[in-house]
């Protein structure tokens, strides 16, 4: 277990974040994605709702999606966190991004990075899902755009059993 | 928003964390997988001025067959109950309940114990335990005790559960072959169940009801009527006897009523077919 560090009312954060080992003091309330936002500068990863049910703020701990607006930075400490700017490798889109550019799979763009992280998540644990089944594991992102047809063709077309 | 200024710390046991909890009183809170608590914190509906971090030590998570029961670690998450073979083949009401809640991600964080301690009327795991006759294993200062399912939800939000303790394990008899079915009743995908019902029909039928009241809840009134020999649809009839459905946006209680009579007879007809 990482150690517990407090200096006066911050806590020590130590993860690493798209393979970088990072390391800050916060506050202790502080939410995963806010870490990620305004101490790391990693915006993409966006913030689309107050109440858990949105998605835009998925992230990868350990490679499983999570809602980084649930969940606090010390409470991940130590931990293997991606995020949308960890997805693409030496200037190549990963597949899902490119499959999302390929399909337009989006509009205004604001819930992508979180579609592309559950997306992503989704296929580790069931790599050839059916329609349904994508649609289903993506339950937890909402888009006010694209009405998700495309979305969920993006996914197929990496994925998919059609 | 972002919740108030809190002190966070860490248990690496349940010993611990019923030490700190002793050692900050009321101020305290335990937090698990986050998936009610951190929502209530960030509109400052709870304002705990400690957490205690459970859910990061190890060895309350594991799902083992213990004879005539399985034993569910307090922190096993959603998703491993959701794809446990043991559950899966023993008592998979469980499982498959587990893979009703919320999202994928929300699966991925939220706990069985965090789930049941927080005892809210509308979630879906507490029926399932309560229709598969389980039991809470809570520890505390004192030592350790099993509290009967039936007995642990005893207001709404509140449990049964002390200040001081802690929900270290949920047994679950295994169901054998008894028929089983869950209904949940919502509008829109990932929303909670505005009824819903769990049914399994062992040696004495047990169904529990969804957002019919203050607590989790057994649908007493339509087990008596199946003890008594009644039908699906004599017992179904009955089913809203005895509750006291809220009314909100989703609907009000003569509504959630018929819900209710509607749910409990299709339960019962899949679960014996
Ligand atoms: C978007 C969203 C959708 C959801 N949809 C559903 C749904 O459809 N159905 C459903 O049933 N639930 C749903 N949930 C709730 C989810 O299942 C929660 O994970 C669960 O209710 C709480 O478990 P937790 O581990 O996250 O607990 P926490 O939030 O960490 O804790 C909840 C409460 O329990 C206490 N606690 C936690 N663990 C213990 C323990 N071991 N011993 C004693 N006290 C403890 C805490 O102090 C706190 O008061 C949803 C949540 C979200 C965010
Ligand atoms: S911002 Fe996290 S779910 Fe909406
Ligand atoms: S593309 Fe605009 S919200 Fe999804």
């Amino acid at each position: 277990m990482d150690q517990l560090t407090h200096r006066g009312i911050f806590v020590q954060i130590d993860m690493t974040v798209n393979g970088r080992a990072c390391s800050a003091d916060v506050e202790d309330r502080t939410l995963l994605v806010h870490y990620l936002r305004d101490h790391l500068e990693l915006t993409g990863t966006n913030v689309g709702c107050d109440t858990s049910s949105c998605g835009a703020c998925t992230v990868h701990i350990g490679g499983q999606s999570v809602k980084s607006c649930t969940v606090l930075a010390a409470q991940v400490r130590g931990a293997d966190v991606t995020t949308i700017e960890g997805m693409a490798t030496d200037g190549e889109l990963h597949p899902m991004q490119e499959a999302f550019r390929q399909c337009h799979g989006l509009q205004c763009g604001y819930c992508t990075p979180g579609m592309v992280m559950a997306a992503t998540s989704l296929l580790s644990e069931n790599a050839n899902p059916t329609e349904a089944e994508v649609r289903e594991g993506l339950e937890g992102n909402l888009c006010r755009c694209t009405g998700y047809q495309n979305i969920v063709k993006s996914v197929l077309s990496v994925g998919g059993q059609s | 928003m972002i919740p108030a200024a809190l002190k966070y710390v860490e248990a690496d046991s349940a010993t611990a964390a019923i030490a700190a909890l002793s050692e900050y009183g009321d101020e305290a809170k335990l937090l698990a997988g986050g998936h009610s608590l951190i929502p209530l914190m960030r509109f400052r509906l709870a304002v705990p001025a400690v957490l205690v971090d459970i859910s990061r030590l190890d060895g309350l998570s594991d799902i083992t067959d213990a004879g005539d029961h399985i034993a569910v670690g307090a922190l096993a998450k959603h998703a491993e109950v959701e794809s446990s073979s043991l559950l899966q083949s023993e008592a998979p009401l469980l499982a498959h309940v587990a893979s009703k809640v919320g999202d994928p991600s929300v699966r991925h964080r939220g706990t069985l114990g965090g789930s049941l301690a927080h005892g809210d009327p509308a979630s879906d795991l507490p029926a399932a335990v309560l229709a598969l006759g389980g039991s809470i294993v809570v520890q505390g200062p004192d030592g350790e005790r099993v509290i009967d399912a039936a007995e642990f939800f005893t207001g709404f939000l509140e449990t049964a559960i002390s200040e001081t303790e802690i929900i270290t394990e949920v047994r679950i008899p295994k169901s054998g072959s008894a028929g089983w079915s869950f209904q949940k009743f919502n509008r829109r995908a990932q929303d909670w169940a505005i009824v819903g019902v769990a049914a399994v029909l062992g040696a004495s039928p047990k169904v529990s009801l969804i957002n019919m009241g203050l607590t989790p809840l057994r649908a007493g009134a339509v087990e008596s009527a199946l003890a008594g020999g009644g039908s699906a649809a004599e017992a179904a009839s009955v089913a809203a006897e005895g509750t006291s459905a809220p009314s909100d946006l989703n609907g009000d209680a003569e509504y959630r009523d018929h819900l209710a009579r509607v749910l409990v007879e299709r339960a019962l007809d899949e679960a014996s077919s």
